[in-house]
């Protein structure tokens, strides 16, 4: 059998006093897709930061290709994170480059200095978005969901082993959204991405995932294949996936 | 006892300051060691940094050379000292007022627009994205402000020195009618090579307090617009308060290199 890819073992995390991970613990094998649902505030993108090393946590193991990356200092987490992209729930452009030079970013500084195959592959990765013929805009002048396109394409211009989205389809409009899931799918058969997913959005979730798993109360309360999770009967899940907050009001 | 509870936790975050500012410190110079520079971002910053500081500091030099001149002869003038006046400028331009003043000048235009730059970044997770691409914000941030300020503060601290030598000229030959030939020759007899290595040796000084406190202030800001207010601020403050404090020690330890007053 093989190993997973990245193996997460009693992740625990707090912030102040505020325990937001409680031991997490999940498998993420090479090349799924893994949606990771959750209440508003539950730890959802903590988790996901704790994978790309932008947090530490207070204790438990996260181990990459079988190497543990928790303990690893900023520059020796470098090369780890050369093999996975992250897209943030804003986008997180940066404000003083232009589209173009947003996308070409990791590019350059991955050592690429020929103008001509910056310049393809650039128009290659926001035509891949839906974002051609906007590379000289600013990031101030998008919508919320060009911003994130555009982060989208400057995640898969290199195109890394794993890729992290934090709410991809969050505030997008249905058909740019399912833009977004097919491109997600698309990355997944073409390029045998693995695809971690941070999303409240169950369309998009039944639309990409291979597997899906729940956080809740700061541990992995389910998790199970698209069709499982259909299927359950359990409450908590279920409140979730049906969309009841079981409150009333009178 | 809460007031002793408070003296301890802005002792403790005093130590704290003092202490990431010297870790910056030490990562940015090795970077540098390590030639993890790009070219490009040192002369962006350069332009900004140095090219586009000197109204400021030209303006502020010009203008505190000429109104200490006129200090100066008000009262030389009672001793019937008036050609005293160039080598006193001369010298408090080159060995404290010069380096100071463009420091804090430096500090207010650059320092504050460094901190807020970086803050946002920080607060609008820009910086969280470098790091996620793989980018070191210390090699990418803080590696060619430093660069662009250690070149460009001594050379902006010259510009300082000389404007306010040349107005303290004009004010005191054209306006305060001291005899010019004695105004020059007591200004090269009393100044020397020393003063000018005085002020360059505090510029570049200033320049690690500027950038590094600047730099620091930028990527520990936090709680949104706010945060970047509060780091901006903080950041001239503090930078302010640095040199001023840096200035005595560098002067009384500079001192003991290039005595003043032995000529």
């Amino acid at each position: 059998m093989n190993a997973p890819l990245i193996h997460v073992e009693n992740l625990i995390q707090k912030i102040g006093e505020q325990e937001i991970l409680k031991g997490v613990t999940i498998d993420i094998k090479r090349g799924e897709t893994l949606v990771l649902l959750g209440k508003s505030g539950g730890g959802k993108s903590v988790f996901l930061r704790h994978l790309i090393g932008l947090m530490r946590p207070v204790s438990g193991s996260i181990r990459f290709e079988n190497i543990e990356v928790t303990h690893l200092k900023e520059r020796e987490l470098e090369p780890v994170r050369r093999k996975i992209g992250m897209l943030f729930q804003d986008g997180a452009l940066f404000d003083s480059m232009n589209v173009f030079d947003n996308v070409a970013f990791p590019l350059r500084e991955r050592g690429e200095k020929k103008p001509s195959v910056i310049r393809e592959k650039v128009a290659q990765a926001l035509g891949m978005v839906n974002m051609t013929g906007h590379d000289h805009k600013m990031p101030v002048n998008l919508s919320g969901g060009m911003r994130k396109r555009v982060a989208l394409a400057r995640a898969i211009i290199s195109p890394p082993d794993v890729i992290l989205y934090d709410e991809p389809t969050a505030g997008l409009d249905p058909i740019v959204s399912d833009s977004i899931n097919k491109l997600i799918r698309h990355l997944q058969s073409e390029l045998h991405v693995t695809s971690i997913v941070v999303t409240h959005d169950m369309v998009s979730c039944y639309h990409i995932a291979d597997r899906i798993a729940l956080l809740n109360e700061g541990r992995i309360y389910f998790h199970g294949t698209p069709e499982e999770l259909r299927n359950t009967t359990d409450p908590i899940v279920r409140d979730f996936v049906d969309g009841r907050s079981g409150e009333t009001i009178y | 006892m809460a007031l002793v509870s408070y003296f301890y936790s802005m002792y403790l975050s005093f130590l704290s300051f003092l202490g990431q500012v010297a870790i910056l410190a030490g990562d940015t110079l090795l970077s540098i060691g390590s030639g993890r520079i790009r070219p490009r971002l040192v002369i962006q910053q350069m332009a900004e940094i140095g090219f586009r500081s000197q109204l400021v500091v030209v303006v502020t030099g010009g203008f505190t050379g000429a109104v200490f001149t006129a200090q100066a002869f008000f009262q030389f003038a009672n001793l019937n000292m008036e050609t005293a006046v160039g080598p006193v400028v001369a010298i408090s331009m080159f060995r404290e007022l010069g380096p100071v003043l463009t420091g804090v000048m430096v500090a207010g235009r650059v320092g504050a627009a460094m901190s807020a730059e970086i803050g946002t970044m920080k607060v609008t997770q820009q910086i969280d994205a470098l790091r996620a691409l793989a980018v070191n914000p210390v090699d990418y941030l803080v590696v060619p402000r430093a660069l662009a300020m250690f070149i460009s503060m001594p050379f902006l601290v010259v510009e300082c020195v000389g404007c306010g030598i040349l107005a303290s000229y004009y004010v005191g030959v054209q306006i305060m009618n001291i005899e010019g030939v004695y105004f020059l020759a007591n200004t090269q007899k009393f100044s020397d090579s020393s003063d000018i290595i005085m002020a360059l040796v505090k510029g570049f000084f200033f320049a690690g307090i500027i950038v590094f406190i600047s730099c620091r202030e930028g990527l520990n800001a936090k709680d949104g617009a706010v945060g970047v207010g509060r780091a901006t601020t903080a950041t001239v403050v503090n930078c302010s308060l640095a040199i001023l404090i840096a200035n005595f020690f560098l002067t009384m330890a500079l001192n003991f290199l290039f005595p003043a007053g032995e000529r």
